[in-house]
């Protein structure tokens, strides 16, 4: 394999995991907390997206926004039910997280009941597999529309935060909650807005993810999970731009360790180097932590 | 009726009592001052009334409207608006941002946009600076821009807390000029100061606090001339 379709590689999944990722910088952004349970929603968008192609016969494309609802109102319910009520009690930090991981192991637990744990498939012809002709590399009409719709979901959250009355609203809650308050904005309603939004973004991804590698698990998340997290420690935690900037370091990462003959190893290349960034550089590549949030 | 009506209230922070039954009004057109040594409780009482403070016990009436325990957000959509102590401007949004947010409640986007302008031509400096980060200004200019944002929720009463505090003398007497502005546009303001003299001049009543409990009340210019006030908060 040569290098150019390393990059190629490394750029189309880059594009995903940015994606996945961008919904724990959201989260975390704005609640000052990892939310674990993010994979588990990855997996649930990719379930949806799967039972609405088999179930009622519609295109793969078409079931993207539809996992992206569904998805996104989990991450709603999320919220209701494993943050909310701790944020009311004031619960530390380290609560909300350890309730995040239970919520995790019940989302997973569920989707073994209804899906099983056989690998299960988009059905044959459905995802257009042929390679394009004529290019100097491999690649996949999916793998171009992944990439293409992983970025036009970065560019539309980008446009929401940077430009809308509720991005405006989101950047205030991130910045100060009492303060937020006091400006006439629903803190709690920021949060269900939120994590809508973060739930959707996984839903796309893990749809997506789904479609480049036809077999999906209710333990697919695991594959992304701690990737995503290297991710955001790499953009600097809470930084929306620092997360799509780490997703394709992290994919490029990924991809050239398995061009080196290490792809047992690959993972251990990416928790390396999520190692080496919390020792030496916990502010991110691009420093600031603090100033950057959302 | 008064415009704002305070009843008994009592609010703590775990088991410091910070307020113990402190009771008072405010008529539509007024300035009312609260003064106060540190920690004496003024904070408490404004954010126990915006809603950020529960308190244990006593009521708040705001234009006839049982408003105790009531979420920040909607005390602040009621029209009564708190410009907080440090001023607390989101540093990392851009002054036109942090306008923008002042009227987050608000629909009507050309009256927004208006008075935005009208803001930016009160304050040259803000006009100057309005795409910099807001976080990147000196202090007076973030008190204007604290006032200023508040001004965009169009407040039906203002609440400001030592607005003053940390600025040189000369923003001193800017800070109260602007004071006087909104006063003159009509605008009920319940001002909280330590300094207390320049707060008598300008308020029409006043009450003064003393760890948590209104120790005296009266015409601000009749507090500015009594004995006990002057050796305390004047001297
Ligand atoms: N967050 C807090 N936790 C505990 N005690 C507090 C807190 N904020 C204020 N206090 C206490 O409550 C009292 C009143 O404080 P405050 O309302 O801030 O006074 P002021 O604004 O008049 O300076 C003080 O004794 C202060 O130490
Ligand atoms: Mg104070």
């Amino acid at each position: 394999m040569n290098l150019t379709q390393q990059i190629v590689n490394a750029i189309w999944l880059g594009g995903v995991y940015s994606l996945f990722s961008l919904g724990y910088a959201l989260v975390f952004s704005i609640l000052g907390i990892l939310n674990l349970a993010h994979s588990a929603i990855f997996m649930w968008g990719a379930f949806i997206g799967l039972t609405v192609v088999l179930r009622l016969n519609v295109s793969v494309w078409l079931s993207i926004p539809v996992a992206m609802l569904g998805a996104g109102i989990i991450g709603v319910i999320l919220d209701a039910v494993a943050f909310a009520p701790l944020r009311r009690r004031n619960a530390p930090r380290i609560s909300q997280l350890i309730s995040s991981i239970g919520a995790s192991i019940l989302l997973v637990n569920i989707a073994q009941l209804i899906f099983g744990t056989q690998p299960q498939r988009f059905p044959l012809g459905s995802i257009p597999a042929e390679s394009i002709e004529g290019l100097p590399f491999r690649i996949t009409p999916i793998q171009i529309i992944i990439l293409v719709i992983s970025i036009v979901l970065m560019i539309a959250l980008q446009f929401l935060i940077r430009r809308t009355r509720i991005g405006q609203a989101m950047r205030a809650v991130a910045f100060n909650q009492q303060v937020a308050g006091l400006l006439g904005i629903n803190a709690g309603q920021i949060f269900q807005i939120t994590f809508f939004l973060a739930g959707a973004l996984a839903g796309a991804a893990g749809v997506l993810f789904g479609l480049a590698y036809n077999s999906m698990t209710p333990f697919m998340g695991d594959q992304v999970a701690l990737k995503g997290l290297t991710v955001i420690v790499l953009g600097g935690l809470g930084n929306i731009q620092g997360a799509v900037v780490g997703g394709f370091v992290v994919a490029g990462l990924e991809v050239f360790s398995i061009a080196a003959g290490g792809s047992n190893y690959r993972e251990a290349f990416v928790f390396t180097l999520l190692f080496l960034m919390l020792l030496f550089r916990p502010q991110g590549l691009v420093g600031e932590a603090q100033q950057n949030r959302a | 009726m008064a415009l704002l009506e305070i009843h008994d209230l009592h609010t703590s922070y775990g088991a410091i009592k910070a307020l113990r039954g402190i009771s008072f009004k405010i008529e539509a057109n007024q300035v009312v001052s609260l003064i106060g040594a540190n920690g004496a409780g003024k904070s408490t009482t404004l954010n126990t009334i915006s809603g950020l403070l529960k308190p244990r016990q006593g009521r708040i009436i705001f234009d006839g409207k049982n408003i105790t325990g009531w979420r920040s957000d909607r005390i602040t959509g009621l029209g009564l608006v708190q410009v907080p102590e440090g001023r607390q401007i989101i540093a990392p949004m851009t002054v036109m941002e942090n306008l923008m947010l002042g009227a987050y409640r608000r629909a009507d986007r050309e009256a927004i946009d208006a008075d935005i302008e009208s803001i930016f031509k009160r304050f040259k400096r803000l006009d100057e600076r309005r795409h910099q980060k807001a976080g990147s200004m000196s202090g007076g200019e973030q008190q204007m821009l604290a006032v200023g944002r508040a001004m965009m929720a169009q407040p039906r009463l203002l609440m400001l807390d030592e607005p003053s505090m940390g600025l040189a003398p000369l923003l001193v007497n800017e800070v109260f000029q602007i004071i006087a502005d909104i006063k003159a546009q009509g605008i009920p303001i319940l001002l909280v100061e330590q300094n207390a003299r320049k707060a008598l001049q300008i308020a029409d009543y006043a009450y003064v606090l003393e760890r948590g409990v209104i120790v005296k009340e009266g015409a601000a210019k009749v507090l500015a001339e009594d004995a006990e006030i002057i050796s305390t908060y004047l001297g």
